[in-house]
């Protein structure tokens, strides 16, 4: 079947996608936009973590045809910077493969939570895994990203 | 594989009377697992995120209508107050990522044992709406599940929505899991008071075939002193009775020894909660 969705404000349209099929592998596969990750496939990990409609989703667990029509952002897309900035300078990113989804989590939690305690980082990053387990270098990339949002009017 | 795309709920039923064996997916968070995973490839797959009303919630004279799809993030946030036990459970769910997808009408539709919804549905009274082209019913959700991932649900029927009650006194909802986040329940359990009638309702998860009541230790719950304090005599007991309640087996979560042992400390500790807070309430 053929999915239009808009991909980071650009309208896209897929090919031959089984109905089966994820929106993960569609972007990765389809739409040549590898950021986000594949990993466990089961929405465990958060590795896939995107914003469909403006909501983070697993990637994984989003059917092909159910983003039809639909607005979909990826780490390739605009207006995550600061957070990604703030894990490079931390020193959040090992191996990396968690990052772009964590990326994505962080975001969504400093658009509804500009200054998050410790307790509601953690919650909000729950659903993504860092098997290099470098969780105390990600949660002093949140918090400086919370603290580089405090002057602004707005996050987003 | 055929991917069905209804807009409206008569659309959805129509599609699901004209071809029974199609799987409904809304947050995909069961289904989208079992496809990555080979374990299930389905004739069809009928997309019920689409479907306006599925989604929403209304007040209705005796409780909070609830749509089947209206993601676990929207019940806590959008309907909290009005069904307190079902967003504290709503609440253990997964992760940010899946309580903005998964939906208490999955929970049904899956009817696994391990549910985090249905204990609280159970103990509240809750009851669920099913609708096909033939009509539309209503199923109390203790009647709901007849066995592991069964349900009283037909091959053309879908669940709807479902009717919470208006609270008439505090809830509560606990878990036991080898994380805070992101388990499927090792065991659970729900307590719902009702001051008004000086009752208590309850609901076990993940320890029998399906959630289950506990039928005795509501009896006993109803016998108490409501004019007073909670003698911790009276939690142990109601945890004991809870604990015989459950039908457990061995699995890779947890032995049926631990469920029961872990379920009488839950019961004793969320009645003590639930108690304590409808004595400050001042309803005494």
């Amino acid at each position: 079947m053929r999915v239009r969705v808009e991909v980071n404000g650009e309208q896209r349209v897929a090919d031959d996608v089984w109905e089966g099929e994820s929106l993960l592998y569609v972007l990765r596969e389809r739409l040549g936009l590898p950021g986000s990750k594949n990993a466990c496939e089961q929405g465990e990990c958060g590795s896939c973590t995107v914003y469909l409609d403006d909501v983070a989703v697993c990637a994984c667990l989003v059917a092909a045809g159910q983003a039809e029509g639909r607005r979909v952002r990826t780490i390739e897309g605009d207006g995550l910077e600061e957070v990604q900035q703030a894990f490079l300078e931390t020193g959040a990113v090992q191996c990396g493969f968690c990052t772009p989804g964590l990326i994505v989590a962080a975001h969504d939690l400093l658009r509804r939570d500009p200054a998050p305690a410790d307790p509601d980082i953690r919650e909000a990053l729950a659903g993504n895994l860092c098997r290099c387990t470098g969780y105390e270098k990600i949660m002093d990339a949140v918090r400086l990203a919370a603290s580089r949002a405090k002057g602004r009017a707005a996050c987003d | 594989m055929e991917f069905m795309r209804p807009t409206t709920l008569a659309e959805a039923l129509a599609m699901k009377a004209a071809t029974p064996e199609a799987v409904p997916i809304a947050g995909g968070t069961d289904v989208m697992v079992e496809i990555n995973f080979d374990k299930r490839r389905p004739g069809a797959l009928l997309d019920l995120s689409s479907v306006a009303e599925l989604s929403a919630w209304d007040l209705r004279d005796d409780g909070t209508r609830i749509g089947a799809a209206l993601p676990y993030a929207r019940v806590i946030a959008e309907v909290g107050e009005r069904a307190p036990g079902l967003a504290a459970a709503a609440r253990t769910v997964g992760s940010p990522q899946i309580r903005n997808r998964g939906s208490v009408g999955g929970n049904l539709g899956s009817a696994s044992p391990a549910g985090d919804a249905h204990p609280p549905l159970l103990a509240d009274g809750s009851t669920v709406e099913i609708a096909s082209v033939r009509g539309t019913r209503t199923v109390p959700a203790r009647e709901f599940f007849t066995g592991p991932k069964k349900s009283v649900l037909e091959p053309d029927e879908l669940v709807t929505a479902v009717l919470v009650p208006a609270p008439r006194g505090p809830q509560q909802f606990a878990k036991v899991g080898t994380r805070n986040a992101m388990v499927i329940a090792v065991c659970s359990f729900a307590v719902a008071l009702d001051t008004e009638a000086l009752t208590v309702g309850t609901g076990i998860g993940s320890a029998g075939p399906t959630p289950l009541r506990a039928v005795e230790a509501e009896r006993f719950a109803a016998g108490l002193d409501w004019d007073a304090d909670l003698p911790e005599s009276a939690a142990r007991r109601f945890g004991d009775l809870v604990a015989q309640a459950a039908r457990p087996i061995d699995d890779v979560r947890g032995t049926a020894a631990y469920r029961r042992h872990a379920l009488g400390v839950l019961a004793r500790r969320t009645l003590t909660w639930a108690w304590a807070e409808y004595r400050r309430s001042g309803c005494a």
